[in-house]
């Protein structure tokens, strides 16, 4: 069972990861398709 | 072909009816050449009308009139066919946006994507599901947990290394939240928001395309962990026929049909993984990065290579295709490939755990009583310990 809740906390941990990463990476939407002129927030 | 005949193709594989080809109506001079009330109705109905009368009156710049003449400023495109132009993705334009959809003013594939998602798709795919679920409530009545035969030897035997288990918790960890959550957002607006409304809706569905977008990540990890350490323990051999003409053993009592470390039935469950999981993979990365990694057109060419479409009866597929029309497919593909998925899964979940007695230890300690392996993998038991097991037996798929 260790392996199984290992695998859970894996997955969770690379969940976080990937939003930060991507976040990081000018993944959103909002980075991609606005230019500083656009007022999103 | 346009999306929506596209559409009725997915809807044809999916067991539907095609939508009933519309009768154009040719004669239009009350209307001055412009659709008539039968065109708007038969649209309504879902009948699909030819519409090239509008979608090719575009207007003819070559024959405009001289610049100083009547409506020469106009240069021989009405208001009305420059609009028709934009809304059928033949104006010339320039947009100062880079991104890949932004030349694309009006497009017309939503609503028809979204009657198809909210319509065949949801509907069947919930029928599917709860149907599989019936089934195997039906076969939980009729047959009962199937047991361990003979007597437990407390002895045990490993059956899956913790890379193994790390793997298969890893994509099935992930898959169950992800399944989940896409059923939330396939559901929401039909199923959830008239539940609890949209105030309870909105925070719910916000945190499960989180999570949905971001294990999306753990699941293309484990996928490629299982496949690693288990392909070649699935492929086919002789004594997969053997399995498959007894059923297995899952229908009766007493029948031992001898397998390896996976018998057919688990061969199955672990190729529709690989093949469901990698397609879920492709169009769910085409969605994650939108019109980044449109794959459609390319796949839709290749299979008219293949000249399986046009042996099928659906013609040529499209091989051009807008960013929309990417993302509107990719999307419904998806979809399907989930419904499908989520149904092998309900099925192997229910036999790794309640369904066979024994089963859930193999991915849980990974140790497995040894008469479980006596009766269920015979051969593979042999293969590890050297000892020939005392009678033969079968194993349902886990």
């Amino acid at each position: 069972m260790k392996v199984m809740l290992l695998a859970f906390l894996t997955a969770a941990v690379i969940a976080v990861g990937a939003d930060f990463a991507l976040h990081r990476a000018g993944f959103s939407s909002q980075d991609i398709t606005s230019g500083p002129a656009v007022r999103l927030d | 072909m346009t999306l929506r005949s596209l559409l009725a193709v997915l809807a044809a594989l999916m067991c539907l009816a095609s939508p009933v080809m519309g009768q154009s109506d040719d004669t239009r001079a009350a209307t001055g050449g412009a659709q008539t009330l039968e065109d708007i109705l038969a649209r309504q109905r879902g009948e699909d009308v030819d519409d090239a009368f509008r979608r090719d009156a575009i207007g003819d710049p070559a024959s405009a009139a001289g610049i100083a003449d009547q409506l020469g400023t106009l240069g021989g495109v009405s208001d009305p066919e420059l609009w028709r132009s934009l809304r059928y993705g033949d104006a010339n334009i320039s947009v100062t946006s880079r991104t890949p959809a932004a030349g694309v003013i009006i497009q017309d594939g939503g609503m028809a994507w979204l009657s198809f998602r909210e319509g065949p798709l949801a509907h069947y795919g919930g029928y599917m599901l709860l149907g599989v679920i019936a089934a195997i409530a039906l076969f939980y009545l009729i047959r009962g947990r199937i047991r361990i035969e003979g007597e437990r030897s407390g002895a045990t035997i490993t059956r899956f290394n913790a890379v193994e288990r790390f793997g298969h918790w890893l994509m099935a960890g992930s898959f169950v939240v992800l399944a989940i959550t896409g059923l939330v957002l396939l559901f929401g607006r039909i199923a959830l928001i008239p539940l609890f409304g949209k105030d309870a809706f909105a925070p719910l569905a916000a945190a499960g395309k989180w999570a949905h977008n971001n294990l999306s990540w753990a699941f293309m990890a484990g996928l490629a962990i299982v496949i690693v350490v288990w392909i070649a323990h699935n492929l086919p051999n002789r004594h997969d026929l053997v399995w498959l003409a007894k059923g297995g053993g899952l229908f009766s009592k007493g029948v031992h049909p001898p397998a390896r470390k996976f018998n057919a039935g688990q061969k199955i469950i672990f190729w529709s993984v690989v093949v469901f999981g990698l397609s879920i993979s492709l169009s769910g990365l085409s969605l994650l990065f939108p019109f980044e990694l449109p794959m459609f057109a390319k796949t839709f060419a290749i299979l008219n290579g293949t000249g399986l479409p046009q042996l099928l009866g659906f013609g040529e597929l499209p091989t051009v295709l807008g960013p929309h029309q990417e993302m509107q497919l990719a999307q419904l593909w998806h979809s399907i490939v989930a419904f499908l998925f989520i149904a092998i899964i309900i099925a192997h979940i229910y036999l790794g755990s309640i369904g066979m007695e024994g089963a859930f230890d193999a991915v849980a300690s990974g140790e497995v009583d040894v008469q479980w392996a006596k009766e269920h993998h015979s051969l593979w038991y042999e293969e590890v310990t050297g000892e020939a097991p005392d009678h033969a037996p079968a194993a349902p798929a886990e």
